[in-house]
């Protein structure tokens, strides 16, 4: 897989942490491959939005990557859920559903970016550093797992 | 068969399986199927209801299954009946999520249902306007086929028109 120079946080110059959020174990396996090219770390996983409302509170992630279509409650509704409590979450959906209304929708209920599946990861890497923005900082250093 | 219907697909699963595995991908042989579905490794099916209606089926072998699995992950998976599933329904949620992107960008609306693994041998046969297409992409990780058996919903499409005019 592609190396990047590493994203780390601008505060502390710690990694970012993300949250994953996919009822597929398949597809989180292959996100939190390239979180660790971009030098990242993954805080926690959930396989449906209810967990990731808790996976959330619990870990307080940086950056949220979350899935649309899901068991027991969809990503839309739990990005508009996690966003109600905590307005500064950072939360990017991935999803092969790629439509104008589903991003829309998407966008209006809290979420900053979307990124379509297959998911190519200098997409996601260019889509992360704009959603951090000043919170974010490229090290020198590139990230690991080449 | 309508190929307006099908190209979308054929698209989704080129793009879907040359970026995911990120090697060249070749569409081999397309093929008609008059005859029940016949499964040859590991199939699951989703299917889509709306304007355009019917199915796709994708099917690996199951060593293919576990060596796309193992590519995403980066590491060699070991084999398994839920890994191999696993993988056919991310691999066919990620085509058909695609497809219908393009298509209801086009103004086709449909429901999208969970995948189901295809257990039988032999499916149910297609009929004189669902003939179903089998396309073969030759991927560096093994064969993968594709079979897509779609058409118009008549009704819902006139319903439409009549809401238009």
């Amino acid at each position: 897989m592609e190396q990047f120079a590493a994203v780390k946080r601008s505060k502390d110059g710690q990694p970012v942490r993300y949250l994953i959020v996919d009822d597929s174990v398949f597809a989180r396996k292959n996100l939190a491959r390239m979180i660790e090219t971009f030098g990242g770390q993954v805080a926690a996983e959930a396989g449906d939005g209810l967990t990731a409302i808790s996976e959330f509170d619990r870990t307080h992630p940086d950056i949220v990557l979350m899935d649309i279509t899901m068991p027991q409650m969809e990503g839309i509704e739990a990005a508009e859920r996690i966003v109600q409590q905590h307005p500064e979450a950072r939360i990017v959906m991935v999803s092969s559903v790629g439509y104008q209304e589903n991003i829309v929708a998407a966008l209006q209920r809290g979420a900053r970016h979307f990124v379509q599946k297959p998911v190519k990861p200098e997409v996601l890497y260019e889509v992360i550093k704009y959603v951090l923005g000043e919170d974010g900082a490229v090290s020198n250093a590139a990230g690991a797992g080449a | 068969m309508k190929m307006e219907l099908i190209q979308p697909f054929i698209n989704a699963a080129d793009a879907v399986l040359s970026q995911g595995l990120q090697g060249s991908t070749k569409v081999g042989n397309l093929t008609m199927e008059e005859e029940a579905y016949r499964r040859k490794g590991v199939a699951g099916m989703i299917a889509l209801t709306g304007d355009i209606e019917g199915r796709i089926i994708l099917d690996l072998e199951p060593q293919t299954a576990v060596r796309v699995a193992s590519h995403y992950a980066g590491t060699d998976l070991p084999e398994s009946d839920a890994l191999i599933k696993e993988t056919i329904f991310e691999l066919a949620n990620q085509v058909v999520g695609n497809a219908i992107s393009a298509l209801n960008d086009q103004g086709f609306h449909f429901r999208v249902h969970p995948p189901l693994l295809l257990t039988a041998d032999q499916g149910d046969k297609t009929s004189e306007d669902t003939e179903a297409l089998m396309i073969l992409f030759e991927t560096s990780l093994g064969n993968v086929f594709m079979n897509v058996a779609l058409r118009y919903n008549k009704k819902r499409m006139a319903d439409h028109a009549t809401a238009r005019a």
